[in-house]
């Protein structure tokens, strides 16, 4: 209180003898404060773009694979026609008993707003991809050019571990294939053939699903997970398998 | 006498019929129970080739979210079964604890065989099983505890069908040499079957530590209990004493049970306070489907009742010395356990993926029960264990103890 009262009287010590770590420190309280002020928004979205990341803190500007195939997915506009699921199907045969990608409908009754959400899945051809660790075999494996979790079906043996050991509920036992099925991002179909996007994503109706290249400064995608206006997440973080799915609203 | 110095001279028209003869030695009930497994272990074959070639989708209840069903289940069962007897009878056999000696030789047989029925159930569960034995041995993945369990206990059947020969040859030394190597091989290959549950992040009902411990002492205690029944039946098979050294030595396997039982309950009870204390996704809600919900008889009934209360209580009172009590207590545990590791399998994939997300069908838990052809399977399973163990005691005329080491 001393020091309020003669705060008048005080002199300026100027800037130059402030050390380094002072104006950081500074700077850092300056931008919590901020962030607090602003409802927290600013400091949340900072906060899940980094957990959001693909890659760890180290990849951040540099992704594993080239191009790195990834997809966000703007649920708000999801309207559950699935288009997506039918052309999904078409393109890569899909049995009827099986499906590469779903949509999961999320009802919250208490909302003031819209009380129902639809979430498009599908493989998240996760950067620690769990299903290619437990393959006996190598059944599946993450290309290491684009980052695609693959399936070489002649070497299936049908244990269905990578089943278990997928979060997301991705795979599904095709039984003419007599191997496992899963979502390869279109790769066999289209993008091998010089497609530039998945078939879902192209019979999409309302832009849910953009598909593009997570290491390319000018994608669309790359651009929509580095940022800090609009939370980015992704499904089951917990599971720690660093997917390269991710979802928005707005 | 060992087999050597049993056949030493003999030609094989003698020994073919000196095995005739033995094998001609039983009891009709031996014969009616010979039978019994046998039609046991052809029910299985016939369903396990039925769905393999008719298709697993066909004839097994097994679903997308729930890819492993029984078959899973009891193939954890023979081969923890499998670990269990091979750890218990090493005591005395590799590491020269007198006490435990007598068992060796049947011990190593129970362990092969119980491993052997394990593989015949999962070969069943395996959609392709051809190319299993092409790619495990070309394209194998290191990273995976799949490939490490079906190496490992591979490596351990192969080098206990040798142990069991050396015993039989009276090569003591090479016997000991192979039995420590299927220890340790056992031993791996255990808490790498643990490992390929346990290391599923997103499983969390499975995911930690816990498993590979638990698995090891639980094999442990039913390797104790599967050890007396089978040395009590033998008993009875062979119409008299086995050894004047196996009362004692089957009252020592008692001491080893009721420590591992003790063991398991505490796991149990500070797994389930663990849970019951800071709700874990995942994990909580398969608890409580355990303790209050669709799995709760299967749980109190068979995991907690028949695996570890009763035969604890059964084991103390029997002193060691009332083999009714003993035989009781271990025939209960054996089936206890069957629901224990049925619980283990079944309840960590019942959750959804997508609970925590709150979608709509994934509040529920999913449903899965066994068809008959897996019902068969699991009894041909069971059927070959006993085909076999009573078939090794007419051939191996008892599994004659010798003192070596």
């Amino acid at each position: 209180m001393k020091n309020l009262k003669n705060l008048d009287k005080m002199t300026n010590e100027g800037v130059d003898n402030c050390s380094v770590e002072e104006r950081r420190h500074f700077l850092k309280m300056g931008l919590t404060v901020t962030g607090v002020f602003a409802g927290g928004t600013i400091l949340s979205a900072v906060s899940s773009v980094n957990k959001v990341y693909a890659s760890t803190s180290g990849f951040v500007e540099k992704y594993p694979y080239k191009p790195h195939y990834s997809m966000i997915m703007h649920i708000e506009n999801c309207i559950d026609c699935e288009k997506c699921k039918s052309a999904c199907a078409e393109t890569n045969g899909v049995p009827s008993y099986g499906f590469r990608t779903n949509i999961l409908e999320r009802q919250v009754a208490g909302a003031l707003d819209q009380q129902r959400e639809f979430i498009p899945v599908l493989c998240n051809h996760c950067n620690l991809a769990q299903c290619t660790r437990v393959c006996p075999t190598k059944a599946t494996y993450k290309d290491p050019n684009n980052g695609i979790v693959m399936m070489n079906i002649e070497k299936c043996i049908g244990c269905l571990s990578c089943q278990l050991g997928c979060p997301y509920n991705a795979r599904y036992f095709n039984e003419e294939k007599w191997a496992v099925d899963k979502c390869t991002f279109c790769w066999e179909s289209r993008l091998s053939k010089g497609a530039k996007t998945t078939g879902c994503s192209e019979a999409c109706p309302a832009g849910v699903r953009i598909f593009g290249d997570l290491s390319n400064p000018s994608d669309r995608v790359y651009k929509e997970v580095h940022q800090m206006t609009k939370t980015v997440w992704v499904l089951r973080p917990q599971a720690g398998t660093k997917p390269n799915v991710f979802y928005t609203r707005g | 006498m060992t087999q050597r110095a049993e056949t030493a001279g003999l030609t094989l028209n003698a020994m073919e019929s000196m095995l005739v003869d033995r094998l001609k030695s039983g009891s009709n009930a031996y014969y009616f129970a010979l039978l019994v497994t046998g039609l046991m272990m052809l029910a299985g074959a016939i369903a396990g080739l039925q769905a393999t070639v008719g298709g697993h989708h066909v004839y097994y209840g097994v679903s997308r979210q729930i890819p492993w069903g029984i078959l899973i289940s009891t193939y954890v069962y023979f081969a923890i079964t499998s670990t269990g007897i091979c750890l218990v009878s090493s005591i005395g056999h590799i590491f020269g604890v007198k006490a435990y000696m007598p068992i060796a030789k049947r011990a190593v047989f129970l362990s092969i065989i119980t491993l052997s029925a394990g593989f015949l159930v999962i070969a069943a569960e395996i959609k392709v099983p051809i190319r299993m034995l092409v790619y495990n041995i070309i394209s194998p993945n290191f990273t995976s505890n799949i490939w490490w369990m079906g190496a490992l206990y591979g490596l351990a059947l192969g080098v206990m069908i040798f142990e069991f020969i050396f015993l039989l040859l009276g090569k003591y030394k090479l016997a000991v040499a192979c039995g420590f190597v299927a220890v340790v091989g056992e031993l791996a290959a255990n808490s790498n079957l643990a490992g390929v549950f346990g290391l599923l992040n997103g499983r969390e009902f499975w995911h930690g530590p816990y498993l590979p411990i638990f698995f090891i002492a639980s094999g442990v205690m039913v390797g104790c209990s599967c050890l007396i029944l089978f040395h009590l039946w033998a008993e009875r098979i062979n119409e008299g004493p086995l050894h004047p050294g196996m009362p004692d030595c089957l009252s020592a396997i008692r001491k080893v049970a009721i420590l591992m039982i003790c063991v398991i309950a505490f796991f149990t009870i500070w797994r389930t306070v663990a849970t019951l204390a800071g709700h874990p996704d995942g994990q909580y809600v398969g608890v409580m489907a355990m303790l209050t919900g669709e799995y709760s008889l299967s749980f109190w009934g068979g995991e907690i009742l028949l695996s570890l209360l009763i035969p604890l209580g059964l084991y103390l009172f029997s002193k060691g010395t009332n083999m009714k009590l003993m035989l009781t207590a271990a025939i209960l545990m054996l089936i206890g356990v069957f629901f224990m590791r049925h619980n283990m399998v079944i309840v960590g994939q019942v959750i959804p993926v997508f609970q925590g997300l709150g979608v709509t069908g994934s509040t529920e838990l999913l449903k899965y029960s066994p068809t008959v052809h897996e019902l068969m399977i699991v009894v041909g399973g069971f059927g070959f264990v006993g085909f076999m163990f009573l078939l090794g005691e007419k051939i191996f005329n008892g599994y004659p103890v010798e003192d070596h080491h």
